[in-house]
């Protein structure tokens, strides 16, 4: 099916062009990371994760975020997402191979990444998020290539895939609670070490993830001639409002939590993120024009993705509206969440992060390349429908 | 898909769910992590004792903060020593710090005890911070290639050429104890010791009680280099006859943050 991604027009190739200009410029920033090491970052030993793991965290909630599709069309056997589940799944692997990418950027000495399999530690929360992580990746991909296979020949898929169906609906929400694990289990960290903290991430990814797939859905609409259906788009719109806001609740919960009991500790990362926080006569406040961003988008987009006339009346409003909630969500877990938690230190220091250029350019080449693969996947999806349908 | 395969496919999923979830798996990660840890369940008291297994050694320190109060060169001799013998690189750029022991204030030492009206003294003066050598690491618990370890003598070891950088643990030691090399640290090592191995860029590295010191029966060096003030107590703290322990029986001391049960090696005369 490959060859369907070969085929395209002007536009298509010009998108690709676009995006491998800076994968290039990427491939090049990590050789001179790969060379001096990570000291080419804005880490330091006080902040010692920076925007590769945020980001990280933040992709595997849009991995995850695809089960949305998945499990209403397979368990509740709702028939309209019975067209873009596919989108979902290729979404989803996009995804984590971004989170792959950011997570090889991330290592000190990525050649000696294979440790983990070599030396299996079943007590440390990475191993598992390793194996869910691709579990979860090979799910999708067998999946969405087996069932795209048998749509093309226009035969029922074979009945073997469903269970890897049905298994790839726990691992999504495993993968985002195994990686929520990552940090809530830490020791001495307030604003990370909070039960909700699972409960949270998956909140944020089904209305992340689900937002990312509306947003293309529309764009395919305009550019690819594939209409996902006014059904399929507006129970989608449905499912991410009721997980923003439930993020926003939990959100919310913290506040209580730190701000009722009144205990330093609980407040300390709460108030850095939010109104800067005063330490020795010096305020320290580097996020927070990016957490009221969070906040503002997310009412923006919930104010556009919910009213009857932006929702159902105009794809560019409920696309821009989706598009908030989505900007809205990376901000509170692709920059707020992991950079936030660092500050203060264990020794009650504060010491801010700022990224550097060669690391957000990295950065962003990891985002051209999951934008490219998924670029492809859709072309490859896509491709198949037209296919059918001629 | 006829409907009784439907419904069976549900109940394989959500069993499937439920045993990720299952206490069985959740217990087995616990046990993992506690290594030769004893039982920390017997009571709140009990937690921050220092649980006594027989036949083993069990290292730890006694810092009295008073005799560094006193004379603050001995701090400048301790770090010194250790930075040393251990090709501790100095970076003119703090952002590339490395530090295995160095001198910080009390309020940093211990922020779990805060006080607005604390006397001179403890307000001014700085004292020694190093690694716990916890009996029950966080670090050695998050560490996805078992590259920090625990030696049966209860040091917290690297294994420098198994880190694969990925800062876990760095994350999870509560006591910032941990450093990392953000760059090649050899140009910065000002006299190379042959003794001790100098590190590669991108790993992990902290205090290691002197273990190579101290398996050779010698004292770590930041407690031989101010041997003279008795500031810095080496021992095991297994032996009820031991120098250590017989300080510990006299003086009241205190552990950093012991409230989170990582049962910290290192003990403070207040």
């Amino acid at each position: 099916m490959f060859e369907k991604a070969l085929k395209g027009n002007n536009y298509y190739w010009m998108w690709l062009a676009f995006l491998g200009f800076f994968i290039a410029v990427a491939a090049v920033c990590y050789l001179r990371q790969y060379f001096y090491g990570l000291g080419l970052t804005g880490m330091t030993r006080d902040v010692s994760w920076g925007i590769y793991i945020s980001q990280f965290t933040f992709l595997v909630g849009v991995a995850a975020g695809g089960v949305m599709l998945v499990l209403p069309y397979y368990i509740h056997n709702f028939k309209a997402f019975g067209k873009i589940t596919i989108l979902g799944e290729f979404l989803a692997i996009a995804s984590l191979l971004m989170c792959m990418m950011f997570i090889m950027a991330d290592l000190g000495q990525p050649l000696r990444g294979l440790n983990v399999l070599f030396y299996p530690t079943p007590h440390s929360m990475l191993f598992w998020d390793m194996c869910v992580l691709w579990g979860y990746l090979l799910l999708n991909a067998l999946c969405g290539w087996v069932i795209l296979t048998a749509e093309r020949k226009q035969v029922h898929p074979p009945k073997w895939i469903y269970f890897f169906v049905y298994l790839s609906i726990p691992f999504a929400f495993s993968i985002h609670t195994v990686t929520a694990m990552l940090y809530c289990g830490l020791p001495g960290r307030h604003f990370w070490l909070s039960a909700i903290v699972a409960p949270r991430f998956l909140a944020s990814a089904f209305a992340a993830g689900p937002a990312l797939i509306v947003v293309m859905a529309l764009i395919l609409k305009r550019v690819a001639n594939f209409d996902a259906g006014k059904q399929a788009i507006d129970k989608m719109v449905t499912i991410i409002t009721y997980a923003a806001i439930a993020n926003m609740f939990f959100v919310g919960l913290e506040f209580f939590v730190g701000f009722y009991s009144d205990i330093p500790g609980h407040k300390h990362t709460l108030q850095y993120l939010f109104f800067g926080l005063e330490h020795h006569g010096h305020v320290y406040n580097n996020l927070v024009p990016f957490m009221w961003g969070f906040v503002v988008l997310f009412l923006v987009g919930i104010a556009l993705i919910t009213h009857p006339r932006t929702r159902r009346e105009n794809d560019l409003w409920l696309g821009l509206g989706c598009a908030s909630i989505f900007l809205a969500f990376w901000l509170d877990k692709g920059i707020g969440f992991v950079l936030g938690g660092f500050v203060p230190t264990p020794t009650e220091e504060i010491v801010e992060y700022y990224p550097t250029f060669n690391e957000i350019f990295i950065t962003i080449g990891v985002w051209a390349a999951g934008f490219f693969i998924l670029t492809i996947l859709y072309k490859i999806a896509i491709g198949v429908e037209h296919e059918i349908e001629a | 898909m006829d409907t009784n395969r439907r419904n069976f496919l549900k109940v394989a999923g959500l069993s499937t769910l439920a045993g990720l979830g299952g206490t069985a798996v959740v217990d087995r990660l616990v046990t993992g992590a506690g290594m030769a840890q004893a039982s920390t369940e017997a009571g709140h008291g009990a937690e921050h004792a220092a649980p006594a297994k027989a036949g083993a050694n069990r290292y730890g320190m006694v810092i009295d903060i008073k005799k560094f109060y006193q004379d603050p060169s001995l701090g400048e001799k301790a770090i010194h020593a250790c930075h040393q013998v251990h090709n501790v690189p100095n970076f003119p750029d703090k952002r590339d710090e490395i530090k295995w022991i160095w001198m910080t204030k009390f309020e940093n030492a211990f922020p779990e005890k805060p006080n607005l009206y604390r006397d001179e003294a403890t307000a001014t003066n700085t004292l020694p911070i190093l690694c716990n050598h916890c009996d029950n690491p966080p670090c050695v618990r998050a560490c996805p290639t078992k590259a920090t370890f625990r030696y049966e003598d209860g040091i917290i070891g690297m294994d420098y050429h198994r880190c694969i950088g990925c800062r876990f643990c760095m994350a999870a030691c509560p006591y910032g104890s941990r450093s990392f090399n953000w760059r090649d640290p050899r140009p910065f090592i000002a006299h190379v010791n042959q003794d001790y191995p100098s590190r590669t860029r991108g790993v992990v590295e902290k205090c290691n009680f002197c273990v190579e010191l101290v398996q050779a029966g010698k004292l770590p060096a930041c407690v031989e280099a101010v041997s003279d003030s008795k500031a810095l107590v080496f021992g095991n703290l297994n032996d009820p006859n031991s120098e250590i322990r017989k300080i510990l029986k006299e003086a009241h001391t205190i552990q950093r943050n012991p409230s989170l049960g990582t049962l910290p090696s290192v003990f403070y005369i207040v």
